[in-house]
């Protein structure tokens, strides 16, 4: 069943542009990236968008559809109501490219600056072992397909460009969370790195950003909060500082 | 040319950042040399995050008689002893390694009880023998070498100050051209997909991993990236394409609705029991069980239903048939008309399993039935059928150095690379092939960019490769490019899909022949700034010479073998094993000859029952027993 769509997508590039209106077909069935495919296919046919995998895996559609932070092509057309219209706009975060592509590199460059993972240095190839229940608290970070939806909608960047330099966004605060948690990582100080080098000070557990996550990571309540609570422990704990404990503080 | 083209200066250009080209990044870096990065789409993002089943490694970790010599029987037997021997040896031979080599860099396998990487059962592998994170090995992949190439930045960042001194990632980028002078490779040259800006890239050596070619089929589980480039790129070159004939049809990729027609539905489904029935509800695939199976596989229904407690006393369902297999059977039932409304067939879990434990063990498939289709699979079947998935056929190379032959300095690995599966890949040995020849690749790339140092590109060169990317915009009143690769695309669906004929694929010679011609004058709308049109425009130049030598490969090959159906030659023929198709291009068309197959040395012949053997080889083969 064919029916017709009202769609408003924002067209234009860093210097100048607006929302215009577009009637197109939809199908049942279909997502938003499929309209906006039929958009460009047969009215615009130089609407710049992201995408790869149409299957959620891969994180490059993200976009904000009605004011929400969502996935293109996770996202029903049938979800909204049939006469509504569906506006279309780029992230809010990051620099506008070309319509509704954004410079999302800020996430690039944070990524860049959290200390890598440190292998230990006996171990020879296949002789590390780990349980199933000790690497599963890490693998659901793992699980992030960088679509960088919860650093879109992070109040702490959203509108705030000067905040950026400080504050890595709750992406990376769940990268540092799994490098902290994962049974062999050398590096023993990252919780409070995370807290003094990367802004997890600057986060107020707003839970925003779990609420937009697509792979469903309890960024808040697995990776932030726990980081900040041993913080808090470790900051204010004499006894371990005078034993030297903190250098054995990941083993906690 | 424009007057302020941006020049760069490497040592090693990787085209692709997928598994294999991030691997050979790694390997070329590690051996202290400048490493450039490119890919059309972010970093991060390639079409290996898709792959779910895992990455094939003899290991051992959960039955101890798996080594390499049964991991390599296996590939060949998937291959239908079309593979290159050597490739399939040294990748049996180095995947454990690449593997743990992923786990010294912070991948995080699942475990086993002892807490060693985990490893599981997949079609036509003697062992559980697939290292996997849930049903997400890719991303893990991926993720594990992107943050390696982080490390490797830092490092440089903390010797010299800036962390993308020797080892940058250029993302969104197009390669429109592999540059040569004096025969030998001197560079690449290519365009932002962002504003269209051009960049010399100039490097002696240049490693092609830029995947697959799905996007030159109608339906597909790969994304738009996969447009067969790197195959175009190495035949303009001067490289050669082997078996281009050869493509795997995964038999269930979702058909409804339209818009993710061909997404993969993993073959997990199947293996957690899933039932594949016709329009009559038959459950059909008990018709089609081929006869060097019959003694492997179950009769009835209800000893394929014991079989799921009891794998002992009782023979698998015909359901978990090889992938070629059962694309062919449910392509069979649909063109006999007892396919859905929508041209599959039905496969359902939901009166198997309770909703709980399918939510358990195939969260995914959950919810991609559940968000892109409305479909929930703890409730009501699936609709699926064949969905081109995997090209074997690739760049022509030497085994052991992932080199182009006849291309000094061009190398090529992971899928755009031939030899390694032969005619038909077993699932599980795509991410262990992207590493092991990853790593080759950068390392020989490495080898031969410090032996021969810098080949300057001349001006000449450089202005041929720039008029190019202008052309589309020259070109007025020409077709548009979505038309026409919708065309070529019911072309190679319906003329060299998945079951062929001498007929069809000579109309389809014909037609692409037409359409390549008609694409000389694609004209394009707007400007240079990410534009959909302009880049399609070059992906349809290199999806029409794959779509060409894959059909002037399928016309020749008569017989049926792995990923290449002939319906006018319905066997496997032993003295067609010794063939390989190999496609060259003369700057107008692909031309195909036949080349021996190497033979199998001795030691190798020696690791296989000699009964088995019989099956695909000639009698003067078995009688000289091995090539040495
Ligand atoms: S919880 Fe913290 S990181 Fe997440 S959106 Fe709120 S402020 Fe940002
Ligand atoms: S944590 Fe979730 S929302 Fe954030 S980038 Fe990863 S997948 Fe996207
Ligand atoms: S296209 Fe990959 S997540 Fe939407």
């Amino acid at each position: 069943m064919t029916r017709k769509l009202n769609l408003r997508i924002w067209r234009g590039d860093s210097t100048d542009g607006g929302l215009k209106d577009v009637v197109v077909d939809v199908n049942e069935g279909e997502v938003v990236l499929d309209v906006i495919h039929r958009v460009q296919a047969t009215q615009m046919g130089d609407l710049a968008v992201r995408w790869n995998c149409k299957a959620g895996k891969c994180g490059s559609c993200s976009m904000e559809i009605n004011g929400k932070p969502r996935l293109a092509c996770m996202t029903q057309v049938a979800s909204f109501d049939e006469d509504e219209t569906i506006t279309i706009t780029p992230l809010r975060a990051f620099p506008i490219i070309k319509d509704l592509v954004t410079d999302v590199s800020f996430n690039y460059k944070k990524a860049m600056e959290i200390p890598a993972y440190e292998h230990p240095t006996d171990l020879a190839p296949g002789a590390a072992r780990m349980e199933q229940v000790d690497v599963e608290r890490s693998q659901e970070f793992r699980k992030c397909i960088e679509c960088f939806l919860c650093q879109n909608t992070c109040h702490v960047i959203r509108d705030h460009e000067e905040n950026k330099k400080s504050f890595a966004g709750p992406r990376f605060f769940i990268r540092i969370a799994e490098l902290d948690m994962h049974p062999l990582d050398r590096i023993k100080n990252r919780k409070r790195t995370a807290q003094e080098e990367h802004g997890l000070g600057m986060c107020n557990i707003t839970k925003c950003c779990t609420e937009v996550c697509p792979e469903h990571i309890k960024i808040t309540d697995n990776a932030i909060i726990p980081m900040k609570e041993r913080v808090v422990d470790i900051k204010y704990d004499p006894a371990r500082m005078f034993s030297g404990l903190l250098r054995r503080e990941k083993r906690d | 040319m424009s007057q302020n083209l941006t020049k760069l200066k490497y040592d090693v250009v990787i085209v692709g950042a997928g598994g294999a080209g991030l691997r050979a990044a790694v390997e070329a870096r590690e051996a202290g040399l400048r490493v450039a990065i490119i890919c059309k789409s972010l970093f991060g993002k390639a079409h290996t995050v898709m792959a779910e089943g895992g990455a094939a490694a003899s290991m051992g970790n959960a039955n101890s008689n798996d080594n390499w010599m049964v991991h390599f029987r296996d590939t060949m037997r998937g291959g239908k002893f079309l593979n290159h021997y050597r490739m399939a040896e040294l990748h049996a031979k180095e995947s454990p390694d690449r593997i743990w080599e992923l786990e010294m860099w912070g991948a995080l396998f699942d475990r086993t009880k002892e807490g060693k990487i985990s490893q599981r059962n997949f079609g036509g592998h003697e062992y559980p023998r697939l290292a996997h994170v849930g049903d997400r090995t890719g991303l893990e992949l991926i993720r594990t070498m992107q943050q390696k190439i982080v490390a490797l930045q830092q490092k440089d960042g903390r010797e010299t100050g800036d962390m993308e001194a020797n080892l940058k990632v250029y993302a969104e980028f197009t390669v429109t051209d592999i540059l040569k002078e004096n025969g030998k490779v001197a560079g690449v040259y290519g365009y932002w997909r962002e504003n269209g800006d051009e960049i010399l890239f100039e490097a002696p050596a240049v490693v092609i991993a830029t995947g697959g070619v799905g996007k030159a089929f109608k339906i597909t589980s790969n994304s738009w990236e996969g447009t067969g480039d790197g195959h175009a790129l190495a035949l303009k070159a001067g490289a050669n394409l082997k078996d281009m004939e050869f493509l795997q049809f995964h038999p269930t990729g979702m058909v409804w609705p339209p818009s993710v027609r061909g997404i993969l539905v993993t073959e997990s489904v199947r293996g957690e029991g899933g039932v594949l029935t016709n329009n009559l509800g038959e459950r059909f695939m008990f018709k089609y069980i081929p006869d060097v199976f019959k003694d492997k596989y179950a009769t009835t229904e209800e000893e394929a239903d014991r079989w799921y407690t009891d794998q002992d006393n009782n023979r698998r369902p015909p359901e978990l048939l090889p992938r070629d297999e059962v694309a062919r059977a449910i392509n069979s039932e649909v063109k006999a008309g007892r396919g859905t409304e929508h041209g599959g067939v039905f496969l359902d879990v939901s009166k198997r399993l309770s909703a709980e434990v399918i939510k358990k063990r195939l969260p995914s498939m959950w919810h991609q039935f559940y968000e892109l289709a409305g479909v929930d699979i703890t409730k009501e079947p699936m609709e699926v059928g064949p969905t081109c998935h995997y090209v074997m056929g690739g760049v022509d190379v030497e085994p052991d150095t992932a080199a182009a032959i006849g291309v000094p300095g061009l190398f090529a690995a992971g899928e755009v690379a031939g030899g390694m599966h032969g005619s038909n890949r077993l699932g599980g040995n795509s991410l262990s092939d992207l590493l092991v020849f990853g790593r080759r690749a950068g390392a020989a790339a490495a080898d031969y960019a410090k032996a021969n140092g810098a080949n300057p590109v001349s001006d000449a060169t450089i202005a041929k490769a720039a008029d190019r990317i202008e052309a589309p915009f020259k070109n007025e009143g020409g077709e548009n490019a979505y038309s026409l690769h919708a065309e070529l695309q019911e072309v190679t669906h319906n003329l060299v899909g998945i079951i062929r004929t001498g007929d069809e694929i000579k109309e389809a010679i014909a037609k692409i022949a037409d359409i390549r011609a008609r694409s000389q004058k694609v004209s394009v709308a707007g400007n240079r700034q990410f534009n959909p049109g302009f880049h399609l425009a070059f992906d349809l130049d290199n999806m029409l010479l794959v779509a060409e030598s894959t059909a002037k490969s399928a016309i020749l090959r008569e017989e049926s073998r792995g990923g290449h159906t002939r319906d006018d030659f319905p066997g496997m023929s032993n003295t067609w094993r010794q063939v390989n198709h190999i496609s060259s291009f003369n700057g107008s068309e692909v031309t195909v000859t036949p080349r021996a197959l190497p033979a199998i040395p001795k030691e190798l012949f020696d690791l296989f029952d000699i009964h088995e053997l019989e099956k695909y080889m000639t009698p003067e083969e078995i009688a000289k027993g091995g090539s040495n």
